[in-house]
């Protein structure tokens, strides 16, 4: 029933520190903070002393990261390529969701 | 060794300048980033064109590439000039080892040799034996099926590792890795296996494995985050009267109850016959109303569907001229 200690889902209901999301992505946390100014990237909770992510977007953070170092972006790009990511993958959710719910055609 | 033409993977001439092989990179990149692109073998063709520019886009690593000359062909086999070996050697130290077997570039990859020379050159190596160097992280597509994502399962997965022999040759080595997913995955969804990635180096922190799970459509379930669909067909007499029908689950055939007067399209949920939740709970099993009619008709079933249509007063097309919206 548990998860192992070394596996995580990274979905919504999870959270990730800022420290984890620059260890895991290979940004640097003031890069990650410039992407939040950009609103690019939203912390779950701005109060508390660590900014906190959802962490369904580390995998996403990583391929911006990816794509800012292999395609020499600058980060105002890169907070665009990150907004996008976010919108492909919220449309492959409702794909994904009226996918299941359509009944395959029967003669 | 096999030789890599460098510049015919980037398509510039030999002697193009540094902004004409950034320019064809760029354009590259864009176009088979595996990130971006969706055809098949991107990855490598990226890792291909990446290589090409690591080491043109250096001038010094360039230089060294030049000096190889144009006269091979991609894919023949060479020697390095004699005197790269030396250097390499003195770098690695290889040799100095006691029985530590012959030094040979053979089994070098190219774009290693590069890597290793241009270290050795700028003399960096010598503290690098003592520096951390954490592991690489990988990202790796998993296919299961709705069953094992259910159950929690352990795949092998191959890839390609890099590793640092004992003469301080970084090389890529194929390894298989078994990697325990536990249940709870659903489609699309991410999972972090913490230190199973690339080995760390001198102390270096292992990389992470992220595994992109992908669900193998199943034949009668359809996944939607943990909840599951399923058609259930029913024949008109049942959705009109009503029945009890048996429905498949992932745990077995459940009996449901069909209400009177269902209509084809309405959702009938079985609680928790969905997939586990890794925090605990199960999603919702959701059976579609589909109302199928018998293709063929036997003289007795027409008769009896012929009486139905003149008894019944039912019109399923009122709505199209009543003027109301209904």
């Amino acid at each position: 029933m548990a998860e192992q200690d070394d596996a995580v889902w990274l979905h919504t209901g999870a959270q990730v520190t800022i420290v984890e999301l620059a260890r895991a992505s290979g940004l640097g946390e003031e890069a990650l903070r410039e992407l939040v100014e950009f609103g690019a990237l939203v912390p779950v909770a701005v109060e508390t002393s660590e900014w906190c992510f959802s962490a369904e977007c580390v995998v996403r953070v990583r391929t911006a990261a990816r794509l800012k170092a292999d395609l020499e972006l600058e980060t105002p790009a890169v907070a665009l390529v990150l907004t996008y990511l976010e919108r492909i993958q919220r449309l492959e959710t409702e794909l994904r969701h009226l996918r299941a719910q359509l009944t395959a055609p029967r003669r | 060794m096999k030789y890599k033409d460098y510049y015919a993977t980037l398509g510039v001439e030999r002697g193009a300048d540094a902004d004409t092989i950034k320019k064809a990179y760029r354009k590259l990149a864009q176009k088979h980033h595996p990130d971006v692109s969706k055809e098949a073998g991107a990855e490598e063709k990226f890792k291909d064109i990446a290589e090409a520019y690591q080491t043109l886009k250096d001038p010094e690593k360039r230089a060294a590439y030049d000096q190889l000359g144009s006269s091979y062909e991609a894919g023949q086999e060479f020697r390095p000039p004699p005197d790269w070996e030396r250097q390499f050697r003195e770098r690695h130290g290889a040799g100095a080892a006691p029985g530590g077997g012959s030094f040979s570039f053979d089994d070098l990859d190219l774009s290693d040799l590069f890597e290793g020379l241009s270290r050795a050159r700028r003399g960096a190596g010598r503290g690098g034996a003592s520096m951390k160097i954490p592991g690489e992280d990988y990202e790796v597509t998993v296919h299961l099926s709705l069953e094992d994502a259910a159950r929690g399962t352990q795949v092998d997965l191959s890839l390609g590792v890099p590793e640092m022999d004992d003469q301080g040759r970084v090389r890529h080595v194929p390894k298989t890795i078994k990697a325990r997913i536990p249940k709870g995955a659903t489609d699309g969804q991410r999972l972090r296996l913490r230190g199973q990635g690339g080995r760390g180096l001198n102390g270096g922190a292992n990389g992470d494995l992220y595994l992109n799970i992908v669900l193998h459509p199943h034949p009668l379930f359809r996944p939607d985050g943990h909840d599951l669909y399923i058609d259930l067909p029913l024949a008109p007499w049942e959705a009109a009267l009503g029945a009890t029908v048996e429905v498949p689950t992932l745990g077995g055939a459940v009996n449901l109850k069909v209400p009177p007067g269902t209509a084809a399209g309405r959702k009938l949920r079985l609680g928790r016959k969905g997939l586990p939740k890794p925090g605990g709970g199960e999603g919702d099993l959701y059976a579609i109303v589909q109302i199928v009619n018998p293709t063929v008709l036997n003289e007795r079933e027409r008769e009896l569907f012929g009486e139905l249509a003149r008894a019944s007063h039912f019109n399923p097309r009122g709505h199209f001229t009543g003027g109301g919206h209904g």
